[in-house]
């Protein structure tokens, strides 16, 4: 409990931390939004593109939320967040043009994020940078 | 007092159809003028952060009153949505539009608020990002309105 938070050594949104984290925030609630709207009203219509849209708003929340906690363990969080957030706007970016069929409608990641001007594909090296720097 | 009542006397036949045709219009051009003022304000805005963030120049309040101003225009294109919304016999997706306008109050409060306590480049970085955050809304706020979502 103690070691979330502790400002003076792990606080990850400081700096350009806080425009990251910001960054962060704005696609949680965007990709949050999206994806609850999608899965609760038309789930049957794109089963894999919606599933991937909520795993992608889920990565963005623990991404945020360790961010802003910060410490060590809100460090190793993010981490494993913004990876998964790499491998899975690549993966579904490339999937998204190799396989159309399986993406009838779009998800935050899929063309590496084309329709959000591609701030998903630049968010997780930016965080992948961060994260770097900030090494406990 | 003779006008309400003339309105009134005509409600029952063709006359309330083209009065509601008029309303709809001037609320539609109304939206179209709206939009663009936000586009524009936050286009400025942007510009301003930018050479702030390149010559490392601290926001002042200059900088605040202006996004002052997109956050008021924002509030009257929340009251202008609904109105036109309530008034629409289009296929708009109402739930997904009104949870952009709200979402789209929210970014500039937030921004600045988040940008306060960091008072250099990073800060003046936050205030972009929200203001590219509320022309992306405005222009999914537009394609909604156009029933492309």
């Amino acid at each position: 409990m103690s070691e979330f938070g502790t400002r003076e050594s792990g606080a990850l949104a400081v700096g350009w931390g806080r425009a990251l984290v910001f960054a962060y925030g704005v696609f949680a609630v965007a990709a949050t939004g999206r994806s609850v709207l999608q899965v609760s009203t038309e789930f049957d219509k794109a089963p894999l593109a919606y599933s991937l849209s909520l795993l992608a708003a889920a990565v963005y929340l623990v991404a945020t939320t360790s961010l802003l906690l910060g410490g060590v363990t809100g460090w190793r969080v993010a981490a494993v967040a913004v990876s998964v957030e790499l491998l899975g706007v690549l993966s579904v970016g490339a999937l998204s043009y190799a396989a159309t069929a399986l993406f009838p409608d779009k998800t935050v990641w899929s063309h590496f994020g084309q329709g959000y001007g591609f701030l998903p594909l630049v968010l997780p090296f930016a965080g992948l940078a961060w994260l770097r720097h900030t090494r406990p | 007092m003779q006008c309400s009542g003339r309105i009134l006397a005509q409600s029952r036949g063709w006359s309330q159809l083209r009065l509601s045709d008029e309303v709809l219009t001037t609320l539609s051009a109304v939206n179209g003028w709206v939009l663009g003022a936000v586009l524009v304000l936050s286009g400025v805005a942007g510009i301003l952060l930018v050479v702030h963030l390149i010559r490392d120049r601290v926001v002042e309040d200059g900088m605040f009153v202006l996004l002052g101003v997109i956050e008021l225009v924002l509030i009257g294109q929340l009251v202008a949505g609904c109105v036109a919304l309530a008034q629409t016999d289009r296929d708009v997706s109402g739930a997904l539009f009104v949870s952009y306008l709200i979402g789209n109050l929210c970014a500039l409060p937030i921004g600045a608020f988040w940008s306060l306590a960091e008072r250099n480049r990073a800060g003046t970085a936050v205030l972009l990002l929200a203001v590219l955050t509320v022309a992306a809304l405005e222009v999914r706020l537009d394609a909604i309105w156009a029933g492309a979502v």
